[in-house]
Order: structure tokens, then C-alpha cells, then sequence
């Protein structure tokens, strides 16, 4: 079998892009999708913890993560749509001001 | 045995490579494009963590509805290209200071997983050589509506806060 830390260091890996993605992009929908691999980094260690233990909590943790990935991707969404129609942009610049 | 390794390297690649594409690109569409790919390398690995059920949820949930709703995101507001050159030009104090030291930081983190991972010896035992695999879907609907009923019930109250907090968000003005 391969060994549990091969899937670890996998999942950093996968989170740390996610994190590289957040500070580099200046689009906020790149952003929204960083967060998104960063999340399923997240899965990826539930999973390969729950197969190590033998127990089915880590997938069913998973689908909780899933439901707030796809809560916080409509949420998220809504706010973009909602601040392009300000602005014109999709730049995080744009969006320094609280109220305009 | 050393077929599950090569298996595991191939659906790690398109994963990783994925993520990499994903930061890399300009354009938001070929981003979404490139998650997709990620995902579906993900679901692999669940494959191989014998986990078919979240496997096949990965595919139909998040590379089916949620990425769709990124992509007719980028869609509808026609933002196939990044317009920061203004930006890059008006506010010299936040670039590239900031951004080197983000992937200063999140190379950091990698590195110390690594090296964590590394110096613990019971994690360079074999996934599955401890205790059978738990995945069949009787078992884990057992599970999730009797252990985790309320985690369950709470999860329908935050999809129809979203709901509601999307459509006042996204909706119309004035009327």
C-alpha cells in the first residue's frame, strides 16, 4: 500500500498552491477557486486518516466540507456578481472602500 | 504493490499539475478548466483510498455543480482576462512585496508539513495495512443519520442561509 505519508505531503502540497494562489491572484474569482483547492487538500487528509483507522468519519466529514464549499461558492459568487456591478473590475484593489 | 505506488504518482501529477494551472493561468475560464482536471485526479486518489462513494460525489457534486456555477460565473460577467495593470500602477506599496512574501510563507508551510511528516516513522506505514477499509454506503448512510444527525440537520440550515443570502445578494435593486 502506499504509505500514509505520501498522501500528507500530497495535501500540503495541494494547500500550500492554494495558499500561493490567494496571495498571487488578483482576480477574485482565482480566489474563490484557491480557497477551493485549499478545501479539498483539507478532504484529502480526512479521507487518507479514515482509511488508515479503518472508519467511515473522515468521508463523512467530507461531505460536510463539500456542503460548505458549495454554501460559501454561492455566497461567494453572489458577492462578486454583486460588487462587478459597482465597479466594473474583479481586481480586490477595486474593493478598498466599505461603502462608496 | 508497486502498481498502487505508480497509480498513486500518476493521479497525484494531474492533481498537483491541476492546482499549478490553476494559479498559473491568466484567463479565469482556463482556471476553472484546470480545477476541473484537478478534481477529477482527486477522485482517482479516493479511488485508491478505497472510497468510491466520495469518489463519485467529488466528480457529480464539485466538478459538475459547483465548478459549473464558477464557470457561468466568469461567463456572465465576460471577465476572461485580469485588469490589475491600473492597479499595478497606482498602488506601488502593495507590489510585489506582499506577493513574494505570500509564497515565502506558503512555501514555508509545505516545507515544515515535510519535514513533520518525515520525522514521525508511523506514517511511513501503509495506508490500509492497519484495519480493513469502512466504505460501503449502507454503512456510511448509517452513520451520517445516526451519529452525525444534527451535524446533518444544522448543515440544511446553513444551505438555505446561503440560499437566501445568495439570491439577496446576486438579486435585483428597486424592485
Amino acid at each position: 500500500m502506499v504509505p500514509i505519508g505520501h498522501y500528507l505531503i500530497l495535501s500540503g502540497l495541494l494547500f500550500a498552491i492554494g495558499t500561493a494562489g490567494v496571495f498571487l491572484r488578483r482576480n477574485v474569482i482565482t480566489l474563490l477557486l484557491s480557497v477551493e483547492v485549499m478545501l479539498n487538500a483539507v478532504n484529502l487528509t480526512f479521507v487518507a486518516f479514515g482509511r488508515q483507522f479503518g472508519t467511515v468519519d473522515g468521508q463523512i466529514i467530507t461531505f460536510f466540507v463539500m456542503t460548505v464549499a458549495a454554501a460559501e461558492a454561492a455566497v461567494g459568487l453572489a458577492i462578486v456578481i454583486a460588487l462587478f456591478r459597482h465597479r466594473e473590475s474583479l481586481s480586490p484593489e477595486a474593493f478598498t472602500n466599505l461603502k462608496w | 504493490m508497486a502498481f498502487d505506488l505508480l497509480l498513486f504518482y500518476f493521479f497525484a501529477a494531474i492533481t498537483v499539475g491541476g492546482s499549478l494551472l490553476v494559479v498559473a493561468q491568466r484567463n479565469p475560464i482556463y482556471s476553472v478548466v484546470s480545477i476541473v482536471a484537478a478534481f477529477c485526479g482527486l477522485s482517482g486518489l479516493y479511488v485508491l483510498l478505497e472510497a468510491p462513494f466520495v469518489a463519485v460525489v467529488q466528480i457529480i457534486i464539485y466538478a459538475g455543480a459547483i465548478l459549473v456555477l464558477f464557470l457561468f460565473t466568469v461567463m456572465l460577467l465576460n471577465a476572461s482576462r485580469e485588469d490589475a495593470a491600473e492597479w499595478d500602477r497606482s498602488h506601488p506599496y502593495y507590489r510585489p512585496g506582499p506577493t513574494r512574501v505570500g509564497v515565502v510563507l506558503a512555501v514555508m508551510l509545505l516545507g515544515q508539513l515535510a519535514w513533520v511528516v518525515s520525522r514521525i516513522p508511523e506514517l511511513q506505514a501503509g495506508v490500509g495495512d492497519a484495519a480493513p477499509a469502512a466504505s460501503s454506503v449502507r454503512l456510511l448512510g448509517r452513520v451520517l443519520f445516526t451519529d452525525y444527525m444534527f451535524a446533518f440537520e444544522v448543515t440544511s440550515i446553513l444551505i438555505i442561509a446561503a440560499m437566501v443570502g445568495a439570491v439577496v445578494l446576486a438579486g435585483k435593486r428597486g424592485n
